[in-house]
């Protein structure tokens, strides 16, 4: 899909998102991401931003959302490739305190 | 004196692909204040909060089918200075001061984190929010871009 390209192989789902986050994108985002982790056994979902030129709280509410997903697998969620505003976005929101969520 | 060198006004449904509408229209009108990467990054992600609580609870209440409208009104002054103002005539907030703490949401399994409000005021220079329930509400929110002479009249 144009949003995201999602890979999963050997436990770990990496979703490398391409487009701005807002309220309206992360419903194609969160329900990609939800069909893969509901394929195969998961022991890491990695959510790479690097490309995301936009992101607002709705992107925020994404890694939530993932989060609690993947913590009733018993998986944990990376989220990488975090520049400038995105990061201080996810640092205003306290996720890092999040055991299941390592930020990169 | 501070003056008005420019204003829009803008009326879209309140439906979610128009959050990047808003966003795209809020950047091409702020352009002839040659605002920084920087500044327009503040204002388009404050801007897209309150656009997505217009749509995401101002309306709900309606039959689905009837989404309701979006109003938005920005003014560039003389002295840099912008202020946005993103209303709608939907439920209103009950209580407007526990709806701006943080964390606070209304928004219960959709995944909506309840930062719009901090994120729009840590990311602008004022902002006030205004409303009546069963009326609508008006968020109300200024950015004094580099070089402004703040509070010139």
């Amino acid at each position: 899909m144009k949003e995201c390209e999602i890979k999963n192989e050997g436990g770990v789902i990496e979703a490398k998102i391409m487009c701005e986050i807002d309220h309206h994108t992360a419903k194609n985002i969160r329900e990609a991401i939800d069909a893969e982790l509901s394929k195969s056994k998961t022991r890491i979902l990695r959510i790479d931003f690097s490309l995301v030129s936009f992101m607002d709280s709705s992107g925020i509410g994404l890694i939530l959302g993932r989060a609690s997903k993947a913590e009733a697998i018993g998986a944990t969620v990376e989220v990488v490739g975090l520049m400038g505003r995105l990061r201080r976005l996810v640092c205003m929101s306290g996720m890092e305190r999040i055991p299941t969520i390592k930020i990169k | 004196m501070k003056t008005i060198i420019n204003e829009m006004k803008l009326r879209l449904p309140a439906i979610s692909v128009n959050e990047s509408v808003c966003r795209s229209a809020i950047s091409a009108f702020l352009a002839e204040l040659d605002p920084t990467v920087e500044e327009l990054g503040d204002v388009r992600l404050a801007v897209s909060e309150a656009v997505t609580n217009c749509i995401v609870h101002a309306y709900k209440d309606l039959p689905s089918g009837e989404p309701g409208n979006i109003y938005i009104s920005v003014r560039l002054y003389n002295t840099k200075e912008v202020s946005i103002e993103i209303s709608d005539n939907g439920c209103g907030i009950e209580n407007v001061e526990e709806a701006m703490k943080p964390l606070y949401t209304t928004g219960e399994g959709t995944e909506r984190c309840g930062m719009g409000f901090l994120v729009m005021e840590s990311f602008t220079d004022a902002l006030n929010v205004k409303s009546k329930l069963g009326k609508g509400t008006t968020v109300l929110m200024r950015k004094f871009l580099k070089s402004s002479v703040e509070g010139v009249e």
